[in-house]
């Protein structure tokens, strides 16, 4: 797992690529809660165009990223997610709580 | 007819062997021609599977998993995984979506997801004998219209 993040006008936008598992979870969900306390977002953008496979391991980084932007009362978003990780996010209803489409999203 | 087919692959319980154990999974499933959505749904439900038996089949050590792959009539896949760790104390709660007694990174969904991926699914489990993952799906095959 692999990551590269941008940031303009508190939108946070970090670039996930690789395989999530469970073996790279722990380390990803580190580096994803480090740059939220470091640049403290308004808006975080979970980029998921470079991820060739994610199991469930995915979903519980979705939901602690999605508690530490409602800490600082910022939005989560999530982008460019391949059919793979979708239809395991949908399995655990994660689009009823996230938004989807990061490039519509408020600047 | 197209032939049935198996193999059988051990290793020890190191959260590095379940991108292993996808692949292989993977590299078998490929001989019944699956579609990538089909293949997809594979390698999650391996990966999930595997993953519970490093996690939770061995807390305190490092003991071996097994995964076996076979290729039955009607191009049905069956995935077996297999652990001789602690067993599973409750497995109704287990099965529950979003229960988890693992850490952070686990979402509790494992077992949710490899019962909706495949057509079937069986769980048995003996304390302190270990833990057997039993799944089946039915690829379509890309070219099973000619």
């Amino acid at each position: 797992m692999q990551y590269t993040s941008l940031l303009q006008d508190k939108r946070l936008t970090i670039l996930l690529s690789g395989e999530i598992d469970h073996h790279s979870a722990r380390q990803t969900m580190e580096a994803v809660t480090s740059k939220i306390d470091v640049y403290l977002p308004r808006c975080c953008v979970l980029d998921f165009g470079g991820v060739s496979f994610m199991d469930s391991s995915g979903i519980a980084i979705v939901i602690h990223t999605l508690r530490a932007m409602e800490e600082l009362g910022g939005e989560l978003w999530l982008a460019n997610v391949p059919p793979q990780p979708m239809k395991v996010l949908r399995a655990a209803g994660i689009e009823k709580i996230v938004r989807f489409g990061a490039e519509r999203s408020p600047a | 007819m197209k032939q049935e087919n198996e193999t059988l692959v051990q290793f020890p319980s190191l959260s590095a062997n379940e991108a292993l154990a996808r692949q292989i999974a993977a590299a078998f499933a490929a001989q019944m021609d699956p579609t990538l959505d089909e293949l997809g749904d594979v390698k999650t439900a391996v990966s999930e599977a595997v993953t519970n038996a490093i996690v939770h089949a061995y807390p305190d050590r490092i003991g071996p998993v097994s995964l076996r792959l076979r290729r039955l009539p009607e191009n049905v896949l069956e995935i077996t995984v297999k652990d001789r760790g602690c067993g599973i104390p409750d497995l109704a709660k287990a099965r529950q979506p979003m229960f988890t007694t693992g850490g952070a990174e686990r979402s509790g969904m494992g077992f949710t997801i490899m019962e909706s991926f495949m057509n079937s699914f069986t769980l048995r489990s003996a304390p302190d004998k270990g833990t057997t993952v039993r799944m089946r799906k039915k690829l379509t095959g890309r070219g099973s219209a000619e």
